[in-house]
């Protein structure tokens, strides 16, 4: 289980972000669980063939972006005897209406899976708040 | 964003008419456009498959699984990928979305020539898994000698 890296672009760059996954060839969404826990969601994604230095995670504006980027893996004039499925970038994007705090936000990854831990602001985590008894 | 397929190579008819689903637990989420790859139509995992002169390749999409978790046995011409992907839910945590399957499956893939069982290889990367597969002495292609006509 290895560290990602979490980017909080600034405005101006998402538009670059944008141009990047469109290199060519083919973008996959990636089949996705999300879970809530009582401090955070919690992103898992299914991204096969993606390495570690290759996961791109923005957080910006409550919209959550996950790009994981495939190294072509078939030389040329390869004899396909079956071909299920096909072998692209992958690039899936939330909204996340929770609030959420943005400068904690961790992920890993590990055997083609991304976990990403979005933990919820403390001003929207359900309190316990104390009655004192009056004297 | 589309599920992109080749049709079979039209010569060799591949047969893997004994793909079964241990349950049903691969069956896709209703809704949702532009799903990556539709696992109950083949069967899970999909395969991608090819062939050089002496060696068949398989490759299958298995994230988050760990070698522990699969099972491979070749006989004769069949190769047999089985394994389990259980949903590890943290303490406490609830589901919004669950796309990912969880279940048992088994896949059984029938290729065309006879393979060596003892030279099998497999490996697992990132969620990817290559299983090369050796043909069978018999089943490599023979150069035949032309003897000129006397």
């Amino acid at each position: 289980m290895s560290t990602v890296n979490v980017h909080q672009k600034a405005h101006g760059q998402t538009e670059e972000a944008r141009a990047e996954r469109t290199r060519g060839g083919q973008a996959y969404r990636p089949h996705v669980d999300i879970l809530e826990s009582k401090d955070e969601l919690i992103l898992v994604a299914d991204m096969p063939g993606v390495k570690h230095d290759n996961i791109d995670i923005n957080f910006e504006e409550h919209v959550l972006t996950i790009q994981g980027r495939v190294e072509p893996r078939y030389g040329e004039g390869v004899n396909f005897l079956l071909y299920e499925y096909g072998v692209g970038d992958f690039y899936r994007t939330f909204r996340l209406s929770e609030e959420i705090d943005s400068t904690k936000i961790h992920a890993e990854h590990a055997n083609g899976v991304l976990t990403v831990y979005l933990p919820k602001s403390e001003k929207t985590k359900p309190r316990k708040i104390a009655v004192t008894a009056s004297a | 964003m589309v599920y992109r397929r080749n049709g079979l190579n039209p010569v060799i008819q591949l047969r893997d008419e004994m793909d079964r689903l241990v349950g049903d637990f691969f069956a896709p989420l209703a809704g949702g456009p532009a799903s990556r790859s539709s696992i109950s139509a083949q069967g899970y995992p999909a395969l991608n498959v090819w062939e050089e002169a002496d060696v068949i390749h398989v490759e299958a999409e298995v994230p988050e699984l760990k070698s522990e978790d699969l099972d491979i046995s070749v006989v004769g011409n069949e190769v047999a990928i089985r394994g389990k992907r259980s949903a590890g839910v943290p303490e406490g945590a609830a589901y919004h979305r669950q796309e990912r399957g969880v279940g048992e499956f088994n896949r059984l893939l029938r290729l065309p020539v006879e393979l060596d069982p003892n030279r099998v290889e497999a490996s697992l990367k990132d969620g990817i898994l290559l299983i090369k597969l050796p043909k069978a002495e018999s089943a490599k292609p023979k150069k035949i000698k032309v003897e000129p006509g006397k």
